[in-house]
């Protein structure tokens, strides 16, 4: 079963390596995997998405507790949280249909944030259901080059 | 606060005070003074208490080798960087401090790292410094370079690769702090050599900064009372008990503990001499070479209490049948261990010497005849037992031997394999720290140097290495050492020709065809130990078992015993992987 796992962790040499280690070890392959700084410049937060047996996921969360500089892990599987994926694509796009792209973007919020001679590029955030829509939309016209965050994820509400 | 001035003169400072004791002065002197990487690692070693360092010098480590030779450390040279691992492992499960070594770069730390990994199996604190090189080769293929950090990580408890010369004080008070709390285990620094040699002019800070690292010590109340009410209503329960006892130092809470509520304690081969095994209410050990009366009690259990203990594969057998009616307890420092293995229905994670603390407040005297009846039942029924009646020398007997010539005070170290078995089995373990052993990784080698660590931190013990010819011949370097600093360990080699364990599953599950476990070209290892100067006996009669053992105990040096025992005794009882541990084998059930 896919896991959403997010750990905070500290800003150090190394972190990262251990952590990776705890899913390459047992042979998981991580879907996908953000890192990026929090409001503390100490601590980063990290969104690990994974496919695998529930049981041995259990003990790589319990195991990533264990790493000396993660503070905090949650596996937001099953709570009610929010995920984004941000996702920019290069599509070919000759002036005769840029006006068909823009209405697809239109219609899943993205946005164009460049514009070529034969290309333009999209940016589009949401769920990843959502980017995968679109993407399959955007396919017909020529898609030169995707990059994506990865999705990130936070708890809804306190706690 | 005293006020310095410098002033320059001739080549040096020199340092004017204008009041101050001598103390004080000398003090804050060594404060200004510019140290170098290297004097502040030591000194920072020495603040910590450190007495020993095991090692080998090298390139990426001169700088630290010239600083440790004019400082109170004493530095212990082995033979081989993982004689030094295992002696700075088995000094620490000795004496219950931190070990300290400390190698080269490179093939210095990659001869380390079978060292860590016993020590990080059986959760041993050491602390292991790696030299490095220059911090702007790292990572070019330079001479002597390995990815000490990628290649140690998932054998170590942390790790840290110096980058900083300010960090390092505190690096070090870190790597002691996480070492020998929480679970205990190996953190490893790696130190790359133009650090050691950078001066610093102020002394950096050292205090430990670990905002993620919160083990927990205290046992929910609600829990413990839970499992105290369990105790008392149950009918058939075990003590199951491992190494935890004696890394949290609680043998004798544990005592109290089964005493009071009149349970029965069966210990993990880690945990041996954390129960006194003299007790009536001793079960032995557990598991796949664990006593009948062990297995069966706790197969037949309606609780089991299990307190540092991790439900290894070598004690579940096949964990769908183990302890099949039996509610479980599990006190564990560490939360990860809890439902790793087998599903646990009252956890409670805190320190073991802490929680049965608590424990025993609530617990209460339950008579319990019936399940006594029945263990002492399995107690007639499956005693440890072996044909002593020919004139071959039995190991067993060997072991029974070394016993009584140290009416059990002594420290055991062993190797891996049967001669492992059979000192479990044989010598009767009544103290925590006396049975020291690489039960996790089943280091083959591990003993002899464990036993010259064990010997250094314990020097009034008579510490002896139960060996096979195959395990000891994996560090027999370090015979170098023991007779260097005229270390009176004493080895035991149950030399019977073979890789033995392997050999005995040769014979059992593959048909007797003895695949490359004859060691019949064995040297003499007699005239081993008198090459390295120290003094051997070979033991092929029974009657000379005895004395041999005794003349060796009163010889103030290294003696190596060579007993030629029976070449195809097997151990027994034993479960063959897989099967429920009541499924034994050997005499048995």
């Amino acid at each position: 079963m896919k896991h959403t796992i997010t750990a905070i962790v500290g800003n150090k040499v190394g972190v990262l390596a251990r952590i990776v280690g705890l899913f390459s070890s047992r042979g998981f392959n991580i879907d996908s995997l953000n890192v990026g700084e929090t409001d503390n410049p100490n601590l980063s937060r990290l969104t690990i998405v994974v496919n695998g047996d529930d049981a041995v996921l259990e003990q790589v969360r319990k195991q990533l507790g264990k790493v000396i500089d993660v503070l905090k892990v949650s596996d937001l599987t099953n709570q009610p949280y929010v995920e984004r994926d941000l996702m920019l694509v290069k599509v070919n796009a000759p002036p005769g249909k840029r006006n068909e792209i823009l209405e697809v973007v239109d219609i899943f919020r993205g946005k164009i944030v460049d514009v070529g001679q034969k290309e333009m590029i999209v940016e589009l955030s949401g769920t990843e259901d959502k980017v995968a829509a679109m993407l399959k939309l955007l396919q017909p016209y020529g898609i030169k080059e995707t990059a994506r965050t990865g999705q990130i994820a936070m708890l809804r509400g306190t706690k | 606060m005293i006020e310095g001035r410098r002033t320059r003169k001739g080549c040096g400072y020199i340092y004017i005070f204008n009041f101050g004791t001598f103390a004080e002065v000398s003090k804050d002197f060594l404060n200004k003074m510019a140290k170098t990487g290297a004097q502040i690692l030591i000194d920072t070693l020495i603040n910590q208490g450190v007495e020993y360092v095991f090692g080998i010098p090298g390139g990426a480590v001169l700088p630290l080798f010239d600083t440790l030779y004019s400082s109170p450390i004493k530095f212990i040279l082995t033979r081989h960087e993982q004689g030094a691992g295992h002696a700075a492992d088995g000094f620490a499960r000795a004496t219950g401090k931190v070990g300290v070594c400390m190698v080269t770069s490179g093939p210095g730390a990659t001869n380390l790292t079978t060292a860590i990994a016993t020590a990080f199996m059986d959760s041993v604190p050491i602390v292991a410094i790696t030299g490095q090189v220059k911090t702007n080769l790292i990572g070019n293929d330079a001479f002597q370079e390995a990815d000490v950090m990628g290649i140690t990580r998932s054998i170590t408890k942390h790790s840290y690769l110096v980058n900083r010369l300010d960090d390092l004080p505190r690096i070090i008070h870190e790597a002691f702090y996480i070492a020998s709390t929480g679970r205990c285990g190996p953190v490893v620094i790696d130190l790359p050599v133009d650090i050691t040699m950078k001066c610093s002019d102020s002394a950096p800070p050292g205090a430990i900064d670990l905002p993620g690292y919160k083990p927990r010590y205290y046992g929910n109340p609600r829990q413990i009372k839970l499992a105290a009410e369990a105790i008392n209503k149950s009918k058939r329960p075990v003590l199951y008990t491992g190494g935890g006892i004696i890394l949290s130092g609680c043998s004798q809470e544990l005592l109290e503990l089964a005493e009071k509520a009149n349970v029965p304690v069966t210990t993990t081969l880690m945990g041996l001499g954390g129960f006194p095994e003299t007790n009536s209410l001793s079960l032995g050990m557990l598991g796949m070479h664990g006593t009948g009366y062990a297995n069966h009690s706790v197969q037949e259990s309606d609780l089991l209490i299990a307190v540092g203990a991790r439900f290894d594969d070598r004690v579940t057998g096949k964990t769908d049948e183990f302890a099949p009616n039996a509610e479980i307890i599990h006190i564990d420092i560490d939360p990860a261990s809890i439902s790793k293995n087998v599903q646990v229905d009252i956890p409670v994670v805190g320190d073991a010497k802490n929680i049965l603390i608590e424990l025993v407040k609530h617990v209460r005297f339950e008579e319990r005849k019936e399940w006594f009846d029945q263990i002492n039942e399995w107690k007639e029924k499956y005693p440890l037992s072996y044909d002593n009646k020919g004139d071959d020398v039995k190991p067993q007997y060997v072991v029974e031997q070394i016993y009584e010539a140290t009416n059990g005070n002594a420290i055991i170290t062993t190797e891996v394999g049967q001669n492992q078995m059979w000192a479990a089995h044989y010598y009767t373990f009544t103290r925590p720290r006396t049975f020291i052993s690489s039960g996790g990784l089943g280091t083959m080698g591990y003993g002899f140097p464990a036993a010259i660590g064990a010997q250094l931190g314990c020097p009034d013990k008579t510490v002896i290495d139960i060996a096979g010819d195959g395990s000891f011949q994996m560090n027999i370097q370090e015979l170098a050492t023991a007779v260097h600093y005229k270390l009176p360990v004493k080895v035991a080699i149950l030399n019977n020709g073979y890789l033995g364990m392997v050999r005995q599953w040769q014979e059992l599950f593959y048909n007797k065809r003895y695949s490359h476990t004859r060691l019949h070209d064995n040297p003499d290892f007699v005239k081993i130990a008198e090459a390295y100067g120290a003094r051997g006996f070979l033991i092929d009669k029974k009657k000379d078992v005895r004395p041999v053992i005794e003349e060796a105990l009163s010889i103030k040096g290294p003696v190596v015993m060579d007993f030629k025992v029976t070449a195809e005794e097997n151990v027994f009882p034993m479960v063959p992987t897989g099967q429920a541990i009541n499924r034994m084998i050997g005499g048995m059930a």
